[in-house]
């Protein structure tokens, strides 16, 4: 008994042993495929997150200065990738993260993936279509914003208007003219993470809608029509769950040429002046 | 497309109302209407830091539990007061974050990031003691010494202006004064070579509107208090909050010490308006009186207190007036609406001065300054108390003081401080931190005590074994709430100083705490180590 029970533990050791030397072998050999996959992914095939983390990125660091196509400074156009002298990704990637000496490009703390990804998104533009269909004129855009478009009920330029939807107070500096216009068409296609909207219903029935700002597994506040800084505990609600966007397409409201006026405007929006 | 045209209406139509819950002026004013509300950093412009909330008592304080932690990402100390608005909290991620967080839970609605310029420097930390709102605009100086208009809803930059330029070692800590349709505030910087500035702004559009030098410049009376050129470089730094009162429109801020610091021989004078309260007209920023609380210092006594103003019974009659605990370790009492001096006395060991003269100078002791072979001082350079708020409750008529024990050999070396003392690990500022330097506990101890206005006297205290930079808040249930650096947040009995609550929150108190309510239930705030903790009695008031 002694004896079997003992081959049993001996069996039963070697088991284990060799579970674990394929355990092993198969950490070894995902870590080499991953490796692998990894680098194939990083050289060639930027994913979509990549791409919106990249633009986010150039959106926030590179736009004040290179405007939001990247071709504000004279002789660059980084949207169509023209620069002073050819340059590969990898130029690009270090000069994102080292700087230029003796020139205003500044160097930043980003890693080599975070400069990466803005790459990727310079790259992704290149193909796009840059400009509105058909050139408008900022004055006459100004004027539709204000009466037409009603865009004051929902939007904010310089402390005009409402805050329930994003401040355009200087989206001239952030987006692009093609963005833009595709925004004023087809709103649904791209929502920004902090224009989301978000529907509650409380356990008396009152439904509210409004701009999601913050969402946890407990909580979510929103800003409500009123724009007042809602927080409600979800176990006290009745429903809650992501709304859609209550922007309207400007497709048939407006014409092509007004489409287009607006859009001017709003690039020309590029934040107020300080005092 | 029905649903977002009726939300579209909806929006256009609720706009207009929005006028009537913005903080008007007369809300800040009058906020001891509001007492769930937390408008300006010591809750009034009077800074009294009294809640007239009475949930808690001193029956049930003992229950208090944590409600919340909000943590920020900065390893700076967090001195910021928090405001409360219908619910909505603001503070500071030092130095310059903004955050709004749901007053109940501690959830953020939204940051606002802000990247000070490269050359901000500041003396002491890269902190922000507070914000000030009106309408729904948010004020925050910043450590490079800009003021910026943000909107409280959203979070979005409305104005950024420069208040002095932080490559000239100005910058900007305190809290910003509302009074009307302007926005006043000070610079900081005064331990470098800078001359201190009280400014005012147009709240809506950021235009500055007049500009009060706390130094003199030439022709002005004052000018001669300092020799030489030595008022271009004089410090008098402003770096605490300032008061208000409607009745005399006068705004009252304390200013730091002259620079340089610990040597004055190339300032000689009395160098106006350094370690002085002044009192400024708020429509024309012209000084209306001021009162010097310590002549020429070189012991680095900055009156950056809060001013705190009362209407108490003084001395058989009802006066108005400003109560200040100084670093210098006096306590005085002023007639704020003209600066007589009523009372003055020392609070902690003080060697310094033994007496003031009719018109409330002190009398200096000869010899009491530093010198090159070391000089007892008392209190120490870092003196009785430093800018941590006090807290006045017209309840029980007393004033509440954060503050401590200590006394130092102060050495100087040409300029600079150096190393002294018997005990070689003491410096010649004397000790930030207490523990690791005193042989028994009453040598050095910090202290929350209760005094008598009319009088000065001391009527409780509160023994801790460290320093205190924690503010105090009183109640109208006579509570008393205050911290330490030791990490103990506590809440004491309003009448007789006995500790009926406290809690180890693991960080330095480097705050104010303050109170406000939401949905019937009473909150109380304190920021300790990196974070803002949030208590209240257990269950649901609604």
């Amino acid at each position: 008994m002694q004896n079997a029970k003992g081959k049993m533990q001996h069996d039963r050791v070697r088991i284990r042993a060799l579970a674990a030397t394929l355990a092993m072998g198969g950490v070894f050999a995902f870590c080499i495929l991953n490796f692998a996959l990894r680098e194939v992914a990083f050289a060639q095939h930027e994913t979509a997150f990549d791409v919106e983390e990249g633009g986010r990125a150039f959106r926030n660091t590179c736009a004040n200065c290179h405007g939001p196509d990247g071709n504000e400074i004279p002789g660059i156009d980084l949207g169509r990738g023209q620069f002073r002298r050819p340059m590969t990704d990898a130029d690009l990637v270090r000069i994102i993260r080292t700087g230029i000496p003796n020139t205003p490009m500044p160097a930043t703390n980003m890693s080599e993936e975070q400069a990466s990804r803005i790459v990727a998104y310079l790259r992704s533009v290149a193909a796009t279509k840059r400009t509105a269909s058909v050139s408008g004129d900022a004055t006459r855009g100004k004027s539709l914003y204000e009466s037409k478009g009603n865009c004051a009920s929902c939007h904010r330029v310089n402390g005009v208007g409402s805050r329930l939807g994003p401040d355009l107070s200087k989206i001239g500096q952030l987006r692009r003219a093609a963005d833009l216009e595709q925004s004023l068409i087809d709103p649904a296609v791209e929502v920004l993470p902090t224009s989301r909207f978000y529907r509650v219903v409380t356990k008396n029935g009152t439904t509210i809608t409004g701009r999601l700002l913050n969402i946890d597994t407990f909580t979510v506040q929103i800003m409500d029509p009123k724009e007042e800084l809602r927080s409600f505990v979800k176990a006290d609600l009745k429903e809650h769950g992501f709304a859609p966007t209550p922007m309207p397409s400007y497709k048939r409201t407006l014409s092509p040429q007004e489409l287009a006026d607006v859009v001017s405007y709003l690039v020309s929006l590029k934040g107020r002046p300080t005092p | 497309m029905k649903a977002r045209l009726l939300m579209l209406a909806a929006v256009a139509v609720t706009v207009t109302t929005l006028h009537a819950q913005q903080v008007t002026f007369d809300r800040i004013l009058h906020a001891d209407k509001e007492p769930q509300n937390w408008l300006s950093y010591s809750g009034t412009p009077f800074n009294q830091r009294y809640s007239l909330l009475t949930q808690i008592t001193p029956a049930n304080v003992k229950n208090l539990q944590l409600q919340w932690i909000w943590q920020a990402r900065s390893l700076e100390k967090f001195e910021t007061t928090a405001l409360v608005v219908n619910g909505v909290l603001y503070t500071v991620q030092a130095p310059n974050d903004i955050v709004a967080l749901d007053a109940e839970t501690g959830r953020p609605y939204w940051t606002f990031a802000y990247s000070p310029a490269p050359d901000a420097r500041t003396c002491c930390g890269r902190v922000n003691r507070g914000l000030a709102i009106l309408g729904d605009t948010l004020y925050m100086g910043t450590i490079d010494a800009h003021l910026l208009a943000i909107d409280a809803k959203s979070g979005e930059m409305l104005w950024n202006t420069t208040v002095a330029k932080s490559s000239e070692r100005y910058s900007i800590t305190m809290s910003p004064l509302i009074v009307k349709d302007k926005v006043i505030i000070g610079t900081a910087g005064g331990d470098g070579p800078i001359r201190g500035q009280i400014a005012a702004f147009d709240a809506k559009t950021g235009k500055e509107l007049w500009r009060f030098f706390t130094i003199p410049g030439p022709g002005e009376p004052g000018n001669e208090t300092w020799s030489g050129n030595s008022w271009m470089t004089g410090g008098a730094g402003v770096w605490n909050a300032g008061a208000y009162d409607p009745e005399t429109n006068l705004t009252f801020f304390g200013t730091g010490n002259p620079a340089p610091d610990w040597d004055g021989r190339s300032r000689l004078g009395d160098n106006l308006y350094s370690d002085s309260v002044v009192a400024i007209d708020a429509d024309t920023g012209k000084l209306k009186w001021h009162y010097q609380f310590t002549p020429h210092d070189e012991l680095d006594y900055d009156s950056t207190q809060v001013p705190v103003l009362a209407d108490v019974q003084f001395k058989g009659r009802p006066r108005k007036v400003m109560l200040w605990a100084n670093r210098n370790g006096l306590m005085y009492v002023l007639d704020r609406t003209t600066g007589e001096f009523l009372l003055g006395r020392p609070y902690v060991k003080v060697n310094w001065m033994d007496g003031f003269d009719a018109k409330g100078r002190p009398q200096r002791v000869e010899g009491k300054v530093p010198t090159k072979e070391g000089t007892l001082i008392q209190p120490h350079v870092h003196g009785a108390t430093n800018w941590a708020p006090p807290s006045f409750s017209p309840r029980t008529g007393w004033f509440y003081v954060a503050h401590w024990e200590n006394s130092a050999t102060v050495v100087t070396e040409g300029l600079s401080p150096r190393p002294a003392g018997v005990n070689p690990r003491q410096t010649t500022m004397g000790q930030v931190n207490l523990q690791p330097f005193f042989n028994n506990e009453d040598e050095a101890y910090g202290v929350v005590r209760a005094y008598d206005p009319n009088t000065l006297e001391r009527k409780w205290e509160y023994r801790m074994s460290d320093i205190t930079w924690g503010g105090v808040l009183s109640t109208a249930s006579d509570l008393v709430f205050s911290g330490g650096k030791e990490g103990y947040f506590f809440a004491l009995d309003a009448r007789s100083g006995n500790l009926l609550w406290k809690a180890a929150l693991g960080g330095q108190v480097n705050s104010g705490p303050m109170s406000y309510s939401v949905n019937g239930k009473q909150y109380i705030t304190v920021a300790a180590g990196s974070s803002l903790f949030a208590f209240a009695l257990p269950g649901d008031a609604r």
